[in-house]
């Protein structure tokens, strides 16, 4: 057994031996291409819960700011009661849509009041609509964004690239012009963090453009910040059920797994020395 | 498969077993009428982590199927329901997802077992084919799998693999004609996700039916050792159980844990992000790359310059292993006695590891900074040749050429050398 785990080690050397060759390598042009800070989410680590607060600014900012061109698809409004929202908040916040509800007698549309059970609706009635509006661009749905902009990586997980570092640095590093050399093409904005650093959202925020509930100063770097977080939870309701679902099931099975040591052990005492042989 | 002498002392029990033998069958099989050797160390606790494995991904498999549409208009938002919607529907996609990873970390720990100690050797080359074959099916159920949620890697990566079919154009029309049945039309469409749905069902119970004889085979000759010599006397065999059953029991205690740390902490880890993009054929995403087990595999392909060698390349790299039992000409099964054997079986893992590592690579990337950079193609180049220069030169030479240690008679023997020494 000795032999087999210095053989591993070696084995590991090896490895790392060659792939740190290749990581500073990839480090110093990842670099340059992705100028994502990281930020400690609260919502990140084996405990980390969503911060209640922020998902409700970050609610607030899609609802004011992002929903104008960005659709959220996949979330229903009775989801909301994870921000921290009652019942009642929850229809109230529902009814302020409107939702098409069938014909009348004669024939004309009628529409409804959205209910808890409505998602929210797209700002564009299809994908033509949106890029006719938006300079032939198409606002990506924000139901699986956090997760979908993510480069996590096993083994160097410093090189892990989280979704809301992501969102955060794009809607952080827009340049009001775009370096010498770089030829932006007609309604495009430079942005550092966007692959190709030719983004056709224009910046979407600037300071106080909401104004929070809760008295928060809306910087954009707040905003932003706020609705990362908001997009997060849309991309993975069930972190918080997850991380404490997986505390029990490791701690239990820890448990489980030190018992069946000592049971195993006293199980091959005999054998493993070979007593039945001598 | 075990032959049992199993004497059931309740008489209901009796008349049943009178008219089925069935308890015997598992008696002989995984209880106490199955001698195995006495000195099995933790690396053969794999083979019943794949079993394992395989049971888990059939019951979440069965459980998804209950919520989720084939249909490319809807299995994209189908999955989404099952992660938003389905009680703890979450839980059982990501056990699903993160254990089709486990399942092949397992089976090729198992296959790497098998090959260092010279457990493909005689008499048990019929054990290897048959475990290379739940390989290569497990390989085809893995990629439909990774179809089915209708991201952006689904259609491309199933685009990308399915296409290399096209590369057997030995007639005019015949690549063509590969690819239509594949796709059920022109290109990867619903016809292809339905297709693949149905056979992603289908092939984990035929891996079912083959691992049981795979057992079968196992339970002829019995199973390998550490020592690679076979265990004849009463004293080199103990019963599976209590001792094997404890082993594994401990060993899939402390599997489950680390498995639940990719489940509950970094389920997306194995995944590609762009899955969680809806597959949209007008998209080509900058860079497809096939999921991480694939990886070798994809190294081998890119390395040949042209399509159909690459694709025969590809395929050989695994089927190969068919003929390692003739490969390899020592005498001496565990590699443990040799030394120069062993010392090449680290080089080929790392060497394979290497070339899983390039897969994500693009090809041109510069991946040493010397002698005017040196991309990740011509390291993949390199990398190739050697893992078949390791079957066709080094294994048949040096397992021919090599001194081997000397082999102790019987593993009750090296027991009670060891006993002295201790």
């Amino acid at each position: 057994m000795l032999k087999v785990i210095k053989n591993i080690g070696l084995m590991t050397l090896a490895v790392s031996a060659m792939t740190i060759g290749g990581i500073t390598g990839a480090n110093a042009a990842a670099a340059s291409a992705y100028p994502i800070k990281k930020h400690d989410w609260p919502h990140a680590g084996p405990f980390g819960t969503f911060d209640k607060a922020a998902l409700q600014r970050g609610l607030q900012v899609y609802k004011e700011v992002c929903a104008a061109c960005h659709s959220l698809d996949m979330v229903a409004f009775r989801e909301l009661t994870a921000l921290g929202y009652n019942a009642d908040e929850v229809k109230a916040f529902a009814a302020e849509y409107d939702f098409p509800d069938g014909l009348d007698d004669e024939g004309e549309e009628k529409s409804r009041k959205g209910l808890a059970q409505d998602y929210f609706p797209s700002p564009y009635g299809n994908e033509e609509e949106a890029r006719e509006s938006n300079n032939g661009a198409f606002p990506p749905d924000f139901s699986l964004l956090g997760k979908s902009r993510e480069h996590l990586s096993l083994f160097t997980p410093w090189n892990s690239i989280y979704g809301e570092d992501y969102i955060v640095g794009i809607l952080n590093t827009y340049h009001d012009e775009a370096p010498d050399g770089v030829e932006l093409a007609e309604g495009m904005s430079y942005n550092e963090a966007f692959p190709g650093n030719q983004i056709a959202m224009a910046p979407p925020l600037s300071e106080d453009m909401v104004e929070y509930a809760d008295g928060t100063p809306a910087t954009t770097e707040q905003m932003a910040k706020d609705v990362a977080t908001f997009m997060y939870w849309a991309a993975e309701p069930k972190l918080e059920e997850r991380k404490k679902m997986g505390l029990k099931v490791i701690i239990f099975m820890s448990i489980l797994t030190i018992l069946l040591y000592f049971v195993n052990k006293s199980v091959w005492r005999n054998i493993k020395k070979g007593d039945d042989l001598a | 498969m075990g032959s049992s002498n199993y004497e059931p002392t309740n008489k209901a029990v009796k008349w049943f077993e009178d008219r089925l033998p069935i308890l015997g069958l598992l008696h002989g099989t995984v209880g106490a009428g199955y001698l195995a050797p006495r000195n099995l160390n933790y690396w053969w606790n794999f083979g019943s982590l794949a079993g394992f494995m395989l049971v888990v991904q059939i019951i979440t498999g069965v459980v998804l199927v209950m919520h989720y549409t084939p249909h490319v208009d809807m299995a994209f938002r189908a999955v989404e329901h099952i992660m938003r919607d389905v009680n703890y529907g979450w839980l059982i996609r990501y056990i699903h997802s993160n254990g089709a990873s486990m399942f092949f970390v397992v089976v090729y720990i198992h296959i790497l077992r098998g090959m260092y100690f010279g457990s493909y050797k005689s008499p048990r080359e019929v054990l290897w084919f048959l475990g290379l074959v739940i390989y290569l099916l497990m390989m085809a159920t893995g990629f439909m799998g990774y179809v089915l949620p209708w991201g952006q890697m689904s259609f491309w990566g199933a685009t990308v693999i399915t296409n290399l079919f096209g590369a057997f154009d030995f007639y005019d029309g015949m690549g063509e004609g590969i690819l239509h049945l594949l796709w059920g039309g022109f290109s990867v469409d619903n016809p292809t996700l339905q297709r693949f749905f149905s056979l992603h069902y289908l092939l984990p119970f035929v891996i079912v039916g083959v691992v049981i004889l795979h057992i079968w085979a196992l339970h002829l000759p019995g199973s390998n050792n550490p020592l690679g010599i076979d265990a004849k006397g009463p004293g080199d065999k103990i019963p599976f159980h209590p001792y094997y059953t404890a082993k594994d029991a401990f060993g899939l205690s402390f599997f489950i844990v680390i498995f639940a740390i990719f489940i509950f902490y970094m389920p997306n880890i194995m995944g590609h992000p762009d899955n969680y993009i809806e597959a949209n054929p007008m998209v080509t995403p900058p860079h497809i790359v096939p999921e991480w087990y694939y990886l070798p595999f994809y190294t081998i392909l890119k390395a040949v310059p042209d399509k159909l060698f690459g694709v025969i390349a590809m395929f050989a790299s695994i089927l190969i292993f068919f003929v390692l039992p003739w490969l390899d000409g020592s005498k001496v099964r565990s590699a443990k006695f040799r030394p120069t054997t062993a010392f090449f079986f680290w080089l080929f893992l790392v060497n394979a590891l290497f070339l899983g590592y390039l897969g994500t690579k693009l090809p041109d990337e510069i991946m040493i900074d010397m002698a005017g950079g040196i991309d990740a193609l011509t390291l993949g180049r390199i990398s190739s040749v050697f893992y078949f220069a390791y079957f066709i030169v080094i294994v048949p030479w040096v397992s021919r050429r090599e001194t081997t240690k000397p082999v102790p008679t019987s593993i009750a023997q090296s027991v009670l050398d060891s006993r002295k020494e201790g």
